[in-house]
């Protein structure tokens, strides 16, 4: 509710509404123009303080069932036109005030309206649908990375069994969390503590070759993120930045937040004439996917290629477990 | 009695290179040659050492294991080559396919040891199925004195085709080869321009293009000025669209 986007899209539908009301009612484009000029003097008033009130008291209406937010919403428009009405009818300086039952009327089906499209739109988004979806989305890791690890293990029993121990324990981990219902939200430090030890299951291959520099110090551990959000952008960041080069390179994680909002980057260097980014576009789409999925409109993912750097950046809203 | 085989391990990861080391010291008539990171190296040392056979891992930095068995191919003496791979679905279907040796790790002894008996040359047939696995190459490749010269891609001025041989010609060298230049302008068609018929010139080292006064007909010619070198290259009439781009 408190989004830009949402409130955007309230202002669409409603002036929509409006719009077509005057198209209805006019006769010719000038006409028309003079309608909707005549309309939005009264009707735009009505709709801004709605929607200030909405997003006021988003507090007190979170805590009500949805049945009663929404009347209590329906109330409030009603409130704000009713309001904004009397205002009017002292100073209007157009002669044909229309009557304030009407207006009423007017503000009432096009909340409903608003309200119905998002109840559709939450329906499309929510529980049932975006559960069967969520599954659909498990995040799969790279065979490749599966059978190089387990050779990279057999290498190390005869010489270091301790070092294959623990890798060994470390790629079980792994791959209960990637077996695992992925659905729910997961702290953000659960998701770092995989990533590390999917990173050092790479170090024990590419060693040297990998480095990987965190900047994670302003990272709030607790917020809650889907899971395996970031470790399959480090997967990418190794196959297509690091594999290809001989020498190695860096891949730079830095997590943040701004505004209430955290902020994930995740920079590798890339190779001008890589031709095989079709594994990176899928793992990247279904991160997207499962983002909306999450948080709507409210979480987005960017992608850069700039001087041989490529930079994935993930912003999503910063939720507190148990809010 | 069997006689030793010569063995050259290629992959980019220590660990692997260290897992075939452990396997192959537990046979008997075998001996690693070397060991090389990439593409580029197994050339090198397969050259020097003439390997029997050349493990080739097929993701490598550098260069990959499908481009360096094409380079390979042209040693007086080719080695015959096993491929390996961790997953790779293509080359999978293709190895199958044409009955290239292949094996998948983790490498198990059993595997190894039957890869090594019946190892073989690849066959033209079967190189020619591998070539689309690596759809351009980043060296062309010249034997020189039994061993295998290569010329980066990038450092390539000019080819032209003469008589039954193309001219490689960078900033420094000449060099001759047998291909085709049809063949190379399919596959490095967005490095290279055909300027002439008998010419593709890089994109990239074209200065500036004028108009000159030698042609048969006498009549003015546009040829176009290259970086590094001090020749020029004519542009056919057929090609002189190409200018105004």
């Amino acid at each position: 509710m408190r989004n830009l986007g949402i409130a955007l899209r309230m202002l669409i539908i409603a002036n929509t509404a409006l719009a077509l009301v005057a198209y209805t009612l006019s006769a010719n484009l000038a006409d028309f123009i003079q309608k909707i000029a005549a309309i939005s003097t009264l009707a735009q008033p009505i709709l801004l303080t709605s929607l200030f009130l909405l997003y006021g008291c988003y507090p007190l209406l979170k805590k009500l069932s949805y049945q009663q937010g929404l009347i209590a919403v329906l109330a409030l428009v009603l409130f704000s036109a009713t309001g904004i009405y009397s205002f009017f009818a002292q100073f209007w300086i157009f002669s044909d005030l229309p009557a304030l039952s009407r207006v009423l009327i007017c503000a009432f089906i096009i909340s409903t309206i608003t309200l119905y499209y998002f109840n559709l739109h939450q329906r499309a988004h929510s529980p049932a649908v975006s559960e069967a979806r969520l599954q659909a989305l498990q995040a799969r890791i790279r065979p490749h990375f599966l059978f190089n690890s387990l050779n990279a293990v057999l290498s190390l029993i005869r010489s270091q069994p301790k070092q294959a121990e623990t890798a060994l324990e470390d790629m079980a981990d792994l791959f209960r969390v990637l077996m695992a219902d992925n659905r729910n939200l997961v702290p953000l430090a659960q998701e770092i503590a995989l990533c590390r030890q999917y990173l050092a299951l790479e170090k024990l291959r590419l060693n040297e070759r990998l480095i990987v520099q965190w900047q994670i110090d302003d990272m709030p551990p607790d917020a809650l993120i889907p899971p395996l959000i970031l470790q399959p952008l480090i997967e990418n960041a190794v196959y297509h930045g690091i594999e290809p080069l001989a020498n190695g390179g860096t891949i730079n994680i830095q997590i943040y937040t701004k505004q209430n909002e955290i902020h994930l980057v995740l920079k590798n260097p890339c190779s001008t004439q890589s031709n095989h980014h079709n594994g990176n576009k899928m793992a990247l789409n279904n991160i997207k996917e499962r983002l909306i999925l999450h948080f709507d409109l409210e979480a987005s993912l960017k992608s850069n290629q700039e001087n041989g750097e490529y930079e994935v950046h993930i912003t999503l809203p910063h939720q507190k477990q148990n809010s | 009695m069997m006689t030793t085989l010569n063995i050259l391990i290629t992959d980019d990861e220590a660990p692997a290179r260290s897992r075939l080391r452990d396997l192959l010291a537990d046979m008997d008539n075998v001996h690693i040659v070397a060991e090389a990171k990439n593409g580029k190296e197994a050339l090198d040392l397969a050259g020097e050492l003439q390997p029997d056979i050349v493990l080739l891992d097929i993701r490598m930095p550098e260069m990959d294991g499908i481009e360096a068995a094409q380079h390979l191919q042209k040693l007086p003496k080719p080695p015959a080559i096993i491929f390996t791979t961790a997953f790779d679905n293509y080359a999978i279907q293709a190895f199958d396919m044409n009955a290239v040796d292949y094996l998948l790790k983790p490498i198990r002894f059993e595997r190894l040891q039957t890869a090594l008996k019946k190892a073989h040359t690849l066959l033209p047939r079967q190189l020619a199925a591998l070539t689309p696995l690596s759809p351009q190459r980043t060296h062309l490749s010249i034997t020189e004195r039994g061993r295998i010269l290569l010329v980066p891609l990038t450092d390539i001025i000019y080819l032209r085709a003469e008589l039954k041989y193309i001219t490689v010609r960078t900033a420094e060298h000449e060099y001759l080869i047998e291909e085709s230049l049809t063949h190379l302008e399919q596959e490095f068609g967005d490095t290279f321009i055909r300027l002439h018929r008998n010419c593709l010139v890089a994109s990239a080292y074209i200065t500036g293009y004028e108009k000159r006064n030698y042609d048969e007909h006498g009549e003015k010619q546009w040829v176009a000025l290259l970086k590094n070198v001090p020749e020029t290259i004519a542009v056919s009439r057929r090609q002189q669209h190409l200018i105004r781009q």
